[in-house]
């Protein structure tokens, strides 16, 4: 809790989970939440940074503009989504294959 | 130990619990609801980690705003008188490979780096300091983000607009 | 001199070159090139004869020699070499062959193939006196093959007729037999004395260079040349045959000049001969002398009695050199090139007036048969005259030239004989005593039979007439050189030729077998000499009446009965008249041996040596096709297999490209752990 590395352990763990996530999902929405884990796992990341080893708070503006870019990703991933559930009535990925072999 | 740790700890399960259940859940709507649990988890490590004005803004547009979009998307992508059990996953083993393959590279990171001992902090309220640091280094990166945020909110309103002229 | 014999030797060589392409297409068929040629010739040896003559120096000789191959070791040189001999040779050839030149404008009138006649004579008569003007047995050998080429062209001149294409071969052959010996010869002198010029050998057989058995066996197989080109026993089967040609052909080559280079080869190389070379060549000629002389007896062919003499007479020639009475032997070559060519023309004109008789009359036989003929003599006077003067020089009677030249060489015959311990040489005087009786006998038995008593043949007889001017020109040319006065000046005797330019300028050169030895070689004392001469005169003379009475006696005052005589001895007739079956025993043995082993050699040619190549073929084509299989099946394998390979490595790739995103992620982070693993080792 005083030191650094239970906060980067908590950070990998959370980012393999995502990583896995987006993996492992056939929902689109699902690879999405993925993303968000990721995302925040990140945050955890910088923020930790911040205040262990930085002088500043750079860390936790960088972790705003993550949220904020997060925000305004998951916004428009959400509307591909919905536009694709219009088109092909589906959102399972696996179903999106048109650029294969 | 003090109460402290022990809360920390417990905040720390809670979340990875949640992004646990979030990766496996079967049914979509249980890792959506999971997600929020783990978005109100981070929110609580960034408050041990003194950042108060970032532990706020998390739960406000995280759960606030990003968890009601996929929960909308969730619901509205959902074909409800579809009864035939709908495989949820991909190849278990394949996206356990892709995660360790990660796992590899953090742990190597982590193991192999020496870690800065740090600066040891006070807590302080953050709010004033990040105003200040938006506006003076982190300018350049506020203004695009806001043209992002534009074009965002345009793109996404256009890319989701209802095709009434069509049908 | 060197350059009046190069314009000599050349100028009809280059006639040759004229008429032969040109000839058909001049005016008269181009004669007048061949003819003023050899006229040139004719004048221009005479300039050389008469400066020989106005020299009188019997040692005179000029030479030159330019180096024709000239290679580390090997070298051959060639050159021209003048001395009285050749100068003598020179002008006989010339004159003689530029008679024989006139004579064939009247003889080959409306032959279809004139032009070439005359194109052949002038080729003949460039080597003809190309072999008398090289100074080496190289350029002389390069000559005889040449003349030896012209003879079987001439014969051969009627090649429409099986029998003249056949002679012309035969003689080629024969002569290529002798030469063959020849080659040898030439081999062991090159060999042993590396040189071909006659003056080197001269000088290094002296020194012994070249001695004992091999000089004996190098003079011997040189000697096989002149028996091929001499036609004398066993290579003589040619020379009969050889009528078939053209009268002026059997004139001039063989009478006259190129049966005569053989005589002249063996007086070129007289210097080498040992005493058993010399031997052998005196027996070979002695023996030919009477044996050609025993068929002439019984010929009917006009033509036939005198290529039989003409062998007799070389036969003659070639005893003389044997013997040692060098000047002898070649005084009758010159003698007898006058009055033998004379008896050919003669008798080519009496042929070519049958001829004109036959066709008159339609009769098919044969011309030159002397059982046709008889009483031409009021017809023909001038062929009648001169044939008569030219028999008689051939028979040896004094007032003519053939008997100063006969009786030199039986003298020379009998001081040898006398001269040797073994008794045994008096065959050699022997023969030539008793061929002389002889050929008398058969020269007047031909003359009696065509010129006198009464016609055979009436129905021909009267169409018979004398030849134009130009065939009797020759004759009577001939006839003046066949008396005795030309060879005895400044002597005018018609016994005595001592004092004659010609003992005077034709000397025998020294012997280099005496040098090299030290002891001469065949010593004939002075006293021997003369009692041989004084008796073989005597003994000639009284040999040669008797020859003509003994003609007379059986065919013209018909006092005994020729027919009783040869049923008395029919044996020894026919041994005769079908001449001693010589061409048969060749033919039964040689001719058939050699076809024998052609096809025992063409046998194997066909059955083994194109039996091999077909089975290397028939292997090649069986190897071509495993070869194919390996090429279509493994190679073509090969290249399908590495085509299907990457057709199916491309199909195995192809199936990365899912389409699904996840499925990329999941390369990529599986790249970048390997990036990092990579950059980490």
């Amino acid at each position: 809790m005083n030191t650094l590395m239970p906060y980067l352990i908590i950070g990998a763990t959370v980012f393999t989970l995502g990583i896995f996530t987006i993996i492992y999902k056939k929902n689109a929405v699902g690879i999405l939440m993925g993303v968000e884990l990721v995302l925040n796992s990140v945050n955890i990341n910088f923020i930790a940074f911040a205040k262990f080893v930085d002088k500043g708070i750079n860390g936790q503006v960088v972790a705003i503009f993550v949220i904020i870019l997060a925000a305004a990703e998951t916004a428009i991933a959400l509307a591909i989504i919905l536009n694709i559930y219009r088109t092909k009535a589906t959102v399972d990925v696996t179903e999106l294959n048109e650029m294969k072999h | 130990m003090e109460m402290k740790e022990i809360l920390f700890y417990a905040i720390a399960a809670f979340t990875l619990f949640s992004a646990g259940i979030v990766a496996f859940a079967k049914k979509i709507i249980y890792s959506a609801f999971a997600l929020l649990f783990t978005f109100l988890g981070f929110a609580g490590l960034y408050v041990y980690l003194g950042a108060d004005f970032l532990a706020v803004t998390q739960i406000i547009i995280y759960v606030g705003g990003i968890l009601v979009l996929i929960l909308f998307g969730v619901l509205m992508t959902q074909k409800i008188y579809d009864t035939k059990a709908i495989i949820a996953h991909n190849s278990l083993w394949f996206s356990v490979g892709g995660g360790l393959f990660v796992a590899l590279i953090i742990t190597a990171l982590l193991v192999k780096n020496v870690w800065l001992a740090g600066v040891p902090k006070a807590f302080a309220p953050t709010t004033e300091a990040i105003g200040k640091a938006i506006l003076s280094h982190y300018l350049i990166p506020f203004e695009i983000v806001s043209f992002l945020l534009l074009g965002a909110l345009i793109g996404a309103v256009y890319l989701a607009r209802a095709e009434d002229k069509e049908k | 001199m060197i350059t009046l014999a190069l314009y000599i030797w050349l100028v009809p060589l280059l006639a040759f070159g004229i008429q032969i392409f040109l000839g058909k297409r001049l005016p008269r068929k181009g004669d007048w090139v061949s003819v003023g040629a050899i006229g040139i010739s004719f004048v221009l040896s005479l300039i050389m004869f008469v400066r020989m003559l106005l020299n009188y120096d019997p040692n005179f000789s000029v030479h030159t020699s330019i180096p024709w191959i000239d290679a580390g070791n090997f070298k051959i040189a060639m050159g021209i070499y003048l001395d009285n001999l050749a100068i003598t040779m020179a002008m006989a050839v010339s004159t003689v062959s530029f008679v024989v030149h006139i004579y064939s404008i009247g003889y080959m009138e409306g032959d279809p193939r004139y032009s070439r006649f005359f194109a052949y004579l002038s080729l003949f008569s460039f080597s003809m006196l190309g072999l008398i003007f090289f100074d080496n047995l190289f350029g002389i050998f390069m000559m005889w093959e040449l003349v030896g080429l012209c003879s079987y062209l001439l014969i051969g001149f009627y090649f429409e007729k099986k029998s003249a294409s056949d002679a012309g071969k035969k003689a080629f052959i024969t002569n290529r037999v002798g030469d063959w010996g020849f080659l040898i010869g030439l081999l062991i002198v090159f060999t042993t004395l590396g040189t071909f010029t006659l003056t080197d050998i001269q000088t290094l057989v002296a020194q012994g260079k070249l001695s004992g058995g091999l000089l004996t066996a190098a003079g011997i197989l040189l000697f096989a040349g002149a028996v091929g080109k001499s036609a004398q026993f066993p290579l003589h089967v040619w020379l009969p045959d050889a009528m078939e040609g053209p009268t002026p052909v059997s004139a001039l080559i063989h009478a006259a000049t190129m049966v005569a280079a053989g005589v002249y080869l063996m007086a070129r190389i007289s210097f080498m001969l040992s005493f058993d070379a010399m031997l052998v060549v005196a027996y070979v000629g002695g023996f030919t002398s009477l044996f050609a002389a025993t068929i002439a007896i019984t010929q009917n062919d006009i033509k036939r009695v005198l290529a039989y003499s003409t062998i007799s007479q070389l036969g003659y020639m070639i005893m003389a050199i044997g013997v040692g009475a060098y000047q002898a032997g070649f005084f009758h070559l010159v003698t007898h090139a006058m009055f033998k060519a004379g008896l050919f023309l003669g008798s080519g004109s009496v042929i070519h007036a049958m001829h004109h008789a036959m066709h008159k009359t339609g009769v098919e036989e044969d011309p030159n048969d002397i059982r046709l003929m008889g009483g031409f003599r009021h017809k023909m006077p001038i062929t009648y005259y001169t044939f008569l003067i030219f028999s008689l020089a051939l028979s040896g009677i004094p007032f003519f030239s053939g008997f100063l030249s006969k009786d030199a060489i039986l003298g020379g015959t009998l001081a040898f004989a006398m001269a040797q311990s073994n008794p045994v040489h008096y065959l050699l005087p022997i023969f030539g005593f008793t061929a002389a009786i002889i050929t008398a006998f058969y020269m007047f038995r031909l003359i009696i039979k065509t010129f006198f008593g009464e016609p055979k043949r009436p129905d021909l007889y009267e169409h018979i007439h004398e030849s134009p001017k130009v065939m009797t020109g020759p004759l009577i040319t001939l006839a003046t050189l066949s008396i005795w006065i030309f060879f005895t000046l400044p002597s005018i005797s018609p016994f005595g030729s001592e004092n004659s330019w010609y003992y005077h300028l034709i000397k025998k050169p020294a012997s280099s077998v005496s040098a090299q030895l030290g002891h001469p070689v065949l010593e004939i004392p002075e006293h021997i000499e003369h009692a041989a001469h004084v008796n073989g005169m005597i003994i000639s003379v009284i040999f040669a009446l008797t020859g003509i009475l003994l003609a007379y006696m059986f065919y013209y005052w018909k006092k005994w009965d020729v027919e009783a005589f040869t049923n008395k001895i029919r044996p020894l007739y026919d041994l005769s008249y079908h001449k001693y079956y010589i061409d048969e025993i060749y033919n039964a043995t040689l001719v058939r041996g050699l076809l024998l082993w052609n096809n025992i050699l063409a046998w194997f040619d066909l059955h083994i040596i194109d039996g091999i190549v077909n089975g290397a073929a028939f292997i090649t084509r069986h190897v071509s096709r495993l070869s194919g299989i390996f090429d279509l099946s493994f190679i073509d394998g090969l290249v399908n297999a590495v085509a299907d390979l990457t057709r199916d490595t491309g199909q195995l790739l192809r199936k990365v490209q899912t389409g699904q995103i996840q499925f990329y992620i999941f390369g990529a982070l599986a790249g970048l752990v390997l990036i990092i693993i990579g950059t980490l080792m």
